[in-house]
């Protein structure tokens, strides 16, 4: 199914179309008129202060949640008149990585990761075993893994496990909600080379919500920066590095700001590239460590 | 205000989770028997003993506080209408209500506002599943079938009681007593309060289940939410049994 459809989009057409996005909780105006795109195949993060509505952009771009106005097209469907038939079909073909993971805690890490082939193809017990266990060594996780419960997981092994039942339907589009939010550096950096293979892979367009400078700068080919229910600014993390609006500026100017810039400019920065962030090269500049304490 | 809200979100609720239903019994291979089963397990087979005591222990107390009054007028053999009717129409299946929303009630709005806290139920939805058909449907259906089977026990429970009473304060023999209750309550007794049980099921999973998916924010939601479901359907259920009692004196029951 995924193929006709792609065959049927233009290469560089956009996946998601959103504009004059609005939401109010109340009298509290969370959105104002928001427009942007996100192109095929680019990872596109989205950042913005605390109660800048990221969340909640998220939440309505996974239909979770109503916008009082303005329109959501994403992969060529129109949010705001959609069906229960179409919504399933939509929801088929995207993953979510949810903030805290959204495991089931009744289920095993591999009953997680399965769940989706259980409940929408006919498969057999076996099969869906052997698939979830593909995508749970993909995200990185050892095959014991799968047999315990998401109660008995740190937090960076449930954003993995997550991840992995975001895409045991091999989705085009995927959404982290703060892939790296309260991990420590080392299982961070895990995740952001966990995106990148990903994105290597090909085929995969990436949301993502962050507050993490290194995934961004490192990862990230197109920044939106939220403030005051606008799209501030919108470009490659150097673009918006070059814009002077205060909204844009807070994220470059403060010292972890300056320290990420200079990371991702300096030598050691092409050597991450290849092998993203570890534990080493940051253990080894104690600067570089204090920016995501 | 919020009373009226909330009152509108109720019936809401109500409403989908009838089309989830309607949907279910159309297509009865999205039923989920697995919670079902589970369900009739945790809220009708795990209940029976606290059901079946206090039963007994209200049958003890309404015989023991008929038989002084009953004495004094000679009328000991009474004592078997006032237990059996007040027992079957009234008290068994109130009783059995009452506890069920305090068990089990209070366990669905725990169980659906710690998921929804969680980021569960959104993750439920983006998977594709309904929640309404995996998390409400069995529970009510569960409820449905169990509570008049708990009330059946409960009357049976409540009557036991009250004949231990009625022989150790009044000296109505077990025989005697028997006899007269076989005469004095009939089968429409019996069924007006078995026939209540599955309103007050439905009262019970569905305020259980909607304060559950209202919870909002934290930890401390959730405790709020769960003493919301029990205070709620407890006095749904009363409330209930009063427009029964009304109904049925206009239809003669
Ligand atoms: N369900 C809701 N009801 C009322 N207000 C809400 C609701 N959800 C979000 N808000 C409000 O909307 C605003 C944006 O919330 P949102 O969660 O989208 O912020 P955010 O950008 O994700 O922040 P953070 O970085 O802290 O996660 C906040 O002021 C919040 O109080
Ligand atoms: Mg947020």
């Amino acid at each position: 199914m995924p193929d006709t459809l792609l065959a049927t989009a233009p290469p560089d057409a956009a996946v998601i179309e959103i504009s004059k996005l609005s939401t109010r909780f109340g009298d509290h105006v969370v959105h104002a008129d928001l427009d942007f795109d996100v192109r095929r195949g680019e990872i596109f993060a989205v950042i913005g202060g605390s109660g800048s509505g990221k969340s909640t952009l998220l939440r309505e771009m996974i239909l979770l949640h109503r916008p009082d106005a303005g329109s959501i097209r994403v992969l060529g469907v129109d949010l705001g008149d959609i069906d229960a038939a179409a919504t399933l079909a939509l929801r088929l073909r995207w993953g979510v990585m949810f903030q805290h993971g959204g495991l089931f805690g009744s289920l095993t890490i591999l009953e997680n990761i399965g769940l989706p082939l259980r409940e929408h193809r006919t498969l057999d017990n076996a099969v869906v075993d052997a698939l979830a266990a593909e995508k749970l060594a993909l995200t990185g996780l050892q095959p014991e893994v799968g047999a315990q419960y998401p109660a008995e997981l740190s937090g960076g092994m449930l954003k993995r496990a997550s991840l992995a039942r975001a895409l045991i339907l091999d989705p085009e589009l995927l959404f982290l909600d703060e892939p790296t939010a309260g991990l420590d550096p080392e299982s961070a950096g895990g995740v952001d080379q966990l995106v990148r293979k990903l994105r290597d892979r090909g085929g995969l367009t990436i949301v993502m919500i962050t507050h993490d400078l290194d995934l961004l700068w490192q990862l990230a080919d197109r920044v939106a920066v939220l403030a005051d229910g606008k799209v501030q600014g919108i470009g490659s993390m150097a673009e918006l590095a070059q814009m002077d609006q205060p909204a844009i500026r807070k994220f470059f100017d403060g010292p972890r700001g300056r320290a990420a810039q200079e990371q991702s400019k300096s030598p050691a920065a092409a050597h991450q590239a290849a092998a993203p962030r570890a534990a080493a090269p940051r253990a080894a500049a104690p600067q570089a460590a204090s920016i995501r304490s | 205000m919020a009373v009226y809200a909330e009152g509108v979100a109720l019936l809401g609720f109500i409403g989908e989770s009838a089309v989830a239903l309607a949907g279910c019994i159309a297509h009865p291979s999205r039923m989920r028997w697995r919670p079902l089963l589970s369900n009739i397990g945790s809220a009708g087979v795990n209940a029976l003993p606290i059901v079946g005591l206090l039963s007994f222990l209200l049958g003890v107390v309404v015989a023991y506080q008929g038989s002084g009054q009953l004495r004094q007028y000679g009328a000991n053999i009474f004592v078997v209408d006032l237990v059996g009717i007040s027992m079957l129409r009234e008290f068994a299946p109130l009783i059995t209500a009452i506890i069920i929303a305090g068990r089990s009630g209070s366990a669905y709005a725990a169980q659906i506002g710690t998921m929804a806290v969680t980021e569960e139920i959104d993750a439920m939805r983006t998977l594709g599943i309904a929640p309404l058909e995996v998390l409400v449907l069995p529970k009510i259906l569960a409820l449905l079938i169990v509570l008049p089977l708990l009330t059946v026990f409960a009357d049976l429970c409540g009557v036991c009681g009250g004949m231990l009473m009625a022989r150790a304060q009044l000296g109505v023999g077990f025989e005697e007593f028997f006899e007269r209750f076989t005469n004095v309550v009939s089968v429409t007794t019996y069924l007006v309060g078995i026939g209540k049980a599955p309103v007050f099921a439905a009262i019970i999973a569905v305020v259980g289940c909607f304060q559950g998916f209202r919870t909002k924010g934290g930890a401390d939601s959730v405790g709020r939410q769960t003493t919301r479901s029990v205070v709620q359907s407890s006095f749904l259920v009363i409330v209930a049994d009063a427009m029964f009692s009304i109904a049925f004196s206009a239809l003669d029951l």
